[in-house]
């Protein structure tokens, strides 16, 4: 029962939420807060279940002959205790963000469903149960990318629901014909499908059709359109979805899909992890050199963060134990790095009013512990050791050359250097002379301000402590080995 | 003979005797008379259920004569699901029209004639649920035609007779097709008991064609593309309780009919090609009146059209029907899941809508900009409800879309699952480009109101069962194998 909690318990907070109303804004944000925290300490002590090889699982019968299934194990946790821990923060943030603004019960309202559908992905534990939530979030994303109401926000929600629907429709369609062909299989580290044979065709169609879905929200190109647009959103909606929860629920699939569904072999020996590789490697160019170009801040982290997601997909596609390691350890390392910066975006855009890069002259001398924090978070996804980033892409980088693919590791530094190449011009133009005021105090909101210090410091910290158990670089590496047929030394 | 052994015919006396009562009492008794008659029969309905699922399907004999001579109700699981889904969406529908038609209506509108006309119709839907013999469907469509052409001729307005004049044209022909298909049948088999005309029908033309006569009146009244022509204004001048019932509850008591003649009465291949074309038609329907839906202006014409697509899923069971008994049980659990679950998302969307068009003072959906902030309740319900029609989870729409296109990938015929997936896909178009309106930033003012908020509450009620029948999936499957349409597979009951 434990383990339907951090679902059940988002769901209840954000009902809770809906019904309170729009004026009760003390009660709703002490409601989120506590709920939100309690969310996260029992998603910590699964976690920590889990670490010590203790997986509770719990299923309900739902359709003939299929089960609704969750499990607490250690892949599901990694990624439900970085969504469940950044909520907490993102709250505070938020708060402060959405002081003034108007539907606020209907934004947190939507804002707990999603962390109830990102943690059901997170835990699912059969492709059947992992489609329900993902759909659940596409819904439950919507009415946070419109929030606004514009014109544009509105054309960005539709944008946004014709990739995740189209792309969830091949999903459901995937997952049906593979339960029509090898009835419900439970993700089993190493894969489940290996001894379906004669299928080579088929299991390739469904592949590329989870693929395909998993891809949308993983904004693999060309299935990355809808992202950009997205960022319309609130800040807290760009920061915490479309860094973390929502584009995370992708690539997570597609860590499900290859080390746990077909597994790493089996996807090798079809050719589908092949073809996967050269998509990522692909997208993380063409991304990166994009987000070169873009002048407004969040389109340029939108690209960045379509490259990084693609580091991921390349790191399972690689099918070697360390590649996928550093790319589950990526998935928290790039959450906190991202999420510093659009947290960064969103406060200078709702405190001095700056949006692009062009306008940023003053910025660092206005705002200098929130810059600060942003170097170092830019630092860190450029891979500046000892920082987080440096941690989980030396892993992507010895897996590539473990696994025979330096091609792999080629695209891994050119990708690290074109990530300097959009990071520090940043950095540059804010610390360029600027005429911003600086009469009413300096840096924004405190409620906006240190939630940005503590995610920063939490980037130093995953990097320096990235051997130590709990780490999320070890946690990655216990998480993955299983996969392959080894155990953590 | 206990009480629970009366209660097929019991499902029809109630209805019948509130409608007889309202007819002569006054108006402002005639809402209780009609609140407490539904709550009767929801509580009928539902131990008839737990009679079927736990004691298997039975047969009432009216009078204990028995068929041929007599007439013998058929109460099996299929028939059970529908008369409780009709037991709840027909309770919520005389909830909220006790809400909708003012008590002094006088005799200008609604005529009082309302309560009578509706439980007469309730009636007529329960008979036909039970009906076991072939020739009594056919007085059962004439009844229930004819009172929801009166009802929806309620208002009196040009809108509403010209509608009801196509819709009561549209049911006297079918209802003509239907009897001469009876005739036939009867000529060269001698039989009406379905259970009876299955022991015996060999292959024969004149069986086939009056058997063929039948299904097609039936489509003509199911609405299915392209005999859907009369529904759109029907259902969208009738008042909105009406809409609601027509939706959700009229068009599947003739589908209801189609699945017992096409599966349960007549054997594997009996009319060539007749599974498929009703597939094809089904597709047809969920295209095309997902893309009317999308070009509608008016909000109940949105809602009608969404209706005309929906139907169309009802229609997939048929090209499956002849791949086994796996493939034909998860296919028909699935309709069954479609038809519930459509059946109380319909309704509440149905009466969103005319919540909608009362707080606005009108039916365009492009001026209904803002009601996100302050008409929260209402887009909740349609947004919920929406999801069903969408087929996603965890919504009952999402369940039977599951078995259907497991159904259809298992039966080797993968393109009914193309067909499911665009249909779901052209489903959201239509809903979020209303949601979308509802979400937008420039509120168009509301009425002040003094309408109860069961006006409100009830269908958002309804669209939150419909959003988690997906978990009522075991069940519904459970009692659609207590049926003999499980025999067309060869599967014994």
């Amino acid at each position: 029962m434990t383990v339907w909690l951090p679902i059940l318990l988002p769901t209840l907070i954000a009902i809770v939420t809906f019904v309170l109303g729009e004026a009760r804004s003390h009660a709703r944000n002490a409601v989120n807060l506590i709920g939100a925290a309690v969310s996260a300490t029992i998603v910590v002590w699964l976690a920590y279940g889990a670490y010590g090889g203790d997986v509770v699982a719990s299923t309900i019968p739902l359709l003939s002959g299929i089960d609704f299934g969750v499990h607490a194990d250690l892949t599901g946790m990694l990624f439900s205790t970085v969504a469940s821990v950044l909520w907490f923060v993102t709250l505070i943030y938020a708060i402060g963000y959405m002081d003034h603004a108007r539907d606020r019960a209907r934004f947190f309202g939507f804002f707990a469903l999603c962390i109830a559908a990102a943690n059901g992905v997170a835990l699912a534990s059969d492709p059947i149960s992992l489609f329900l939530f993902y759909e659940i979030l596409t819904l439950t994303t919507y009415p946070l990318v419109v929030h606004s109401g514009t014109a544009e926000a509105r054309a960005a929600g539709r944008k946004y629901l014709i990739y995740a629907l189209t792309g969830g429709t091949a999903l459901l369609i995937g997952v049906a014909w593979l339960t029509v062909l090898a009835g419900q299989t439970p993700f089993t580290p190493g894969g489940a499908l290996a001894g379906v044979t004669g299928q080579t065709t088929a299991l390739r169609a469904i592949f590329a059709l989870m693929v395909a879905g998993f891809g949308v929200k993983a904004a693999l190109m060309p299935l990355h359109g809808w992202l950009p647009g997205a960022m319309v959103a609130p800040a807290p909606v760009s920061s915490l979805l479309h860094a973390v929860a929502v584009v995370k629920a992708g690539v997570f699939g597609i860590i499900r899909l290859v080390n746990e569904l077909y597994g790493p072999e089996f996807a090798t020996s079809l050719g589908a992890a092949q073809v996967l590789s050269a998509l990522a490697a692909i997208s993380i160019i063409v991304a990166s050199v994009i987000a070169l170009r873009q002048d407004d801040l969040k389109k340029r982290l939108a690209y960045s963060t379509i490259a990084q997601l693609s580091y991921i997909t390349l790191g399972v596609a690689l099918c070697s134990p360390l590649a996928a390691a550093g790319a589950l350890a990526h998935l928290a390392h790039h959450a906190f790095m991202k999420i510093t910066m659009f947290f960064t975006a969103g406060s200078l855009a709702e405190t001095v009013h700056v949006k692009k890069l062009s306008q940023m002259g003053g910025v660092a001398r206005r705002m200098p512990i929130t810059m600060t924090s942003f170097a170092v978070a830019a630092f860190a996804l450029a891979g500046i050791p000892p920082l987080a980033g440096f941690a989980s892409k030396w892993m992507l980088g010895a897996g590539a050359v473990e696994s025979g693919s330096t091609w792999a590791l080629i695209v891994y530094v050119a990708a690290g250097a074109l990530a300097m190449g959009y990071m520090v011009p940043i950095l540059f133009a804010s610390l360029r002379k600027g005429d911003l005021d600086a009469t009413g105090g300096l840096e924004s909101d405190p409620r906006m301000l240190w939630p940005i210090v503590f995610v920063a410091v939490v980037s130093i910290v995953m990097g320096l402590a990235a051997g130590v158990p709990g780490s999320p670089a070890h946690w990655a590496m216990s998480a993955v080995l299983p996969s392959f047929g080894g155990v953590m030394p | 003979m206990t009480l629970v052994d009366h209660l097929p015919a019991l499902l029809i006396i109630a209805p019948l005797a509130g409608a007889a009562i309202t007819f002569v009492t006054e108006r402002s008794v005639d809402r209780i008379v009609a609140v407490l008659t539904s709550i009767i029969i929801t509580l009928f309905s539902g131990m008839l259920l737990y009679r079927v699922a736990s004691g298997g399907a039975f047969r009432y004999e009216i009078g204990g004569w028995g068929a041929p001579i007599g007439i013998d109700l058929v109460a099996d699981g299929p028939a059970a699901l529908f008369l409780l889904l009709t037991a709840v969406v027909g309770t919520a529908v005389t909830i909220y029209a006790t809400a909708y038609f003012p008590k002094d209506c006088g005799t200008s509108y609604g005529h009082g004639l309302f309560w009578t006309l509706w439980l007469f119709m309730w009636t007529s839907l329960n008979a036909l649920f039970l009906t076991g013999d072939v020739f009594n469907v056919y007085v059962c469509l004439e009844l229930i035609g004819i009172s929801a052409v009166a009802l929806v001729t309620l208002k009196g307005d040009a809108d509403a007779l010209r509608a009801g004049a196509r819709y009561l044209f549209a049911s006297m022909l079918a209802a003509m097709t239907y009897l001469l298909g009876v005739a036939l049948l009867y000529s060269s088999t001698g039989q009406l008991d379905m259970e009876m005309l299955r022991a015996t029908l060999t292959p024969d033309s004149g069986a086939a064609t009056g058997l063929a006569l039948m299904v097609a009146a039936l489509v003509l009244k199911t609405a299915l593309v392209p005999a859907h022509f009369w529904l759109p204004t029907a259902h969208a001048s009738a008042p909105t309780p009406v809409s609601a019932a027509l939706s959700a509850l009229v068009v599947k008591a003739s589908y209801f009919a189609i699945l017992r003649l096409m599966l349960s009465v007549m054997p594997p291949g009996f009319i060539p090609g007749a599974g498929t074309l009703l597939g094809i038609l089904g597709s047809m329907a969920i295209i095309w009146g997902s893309l009317q839906a999308m070009r509608q202006t008016r909000i109940k014409q949105w809602v009608a059209y969404s209706t005309v697509a929906q139907i169309g899923y009802l229609f997939i069971v048929f090209p499956l029907a002849d791949s086994g008994a796996d493939v034909l049980a998860a296919a028909l659990g699935g309709v069954l899941l479609h038809a519930l679950s459509h059946g109380l998302a319909k309704t509440a969307l149905f009466l969103g809508a005319g919540s909608l068009m009362d707080r606005f003072g009108h039916n365009e959906i492009a001026r209904m900009t803002g009601a996100a902030r302050t008409l929260p309740v209402l887009t909740a319900t349609v947004a919920l409800a929406g999801v069903t029609m969408m087929g996603l989870p965890p919504s009952g729409g999402f369940g039977s879309k599951w078995q259907l296109v497991s159904a259809s990938i298992g039966a080797g015929q993968w393109w009914w699952a193309l067909v499911l997936g665009l249909g779901g896909l052209l489903a959201a178009a239509y809903m979020f480009r209303v949601l979308a309106v509802l979400l937008s930033d420039t509120p168009t003012e509301v009425r002040p109101t003094h309408a109860p908020v069961r006006l409100e509450w009830l269908p958002l009620a309804l669209a939150v069962a419909a959003l988690f029948f997906v978990f009522a999936a075991p069940f519904v499957d459970s009692l659609a194998g207590i049926s003999t349409i499980m025999l067309h597979a060869g599967v014994t009951p």
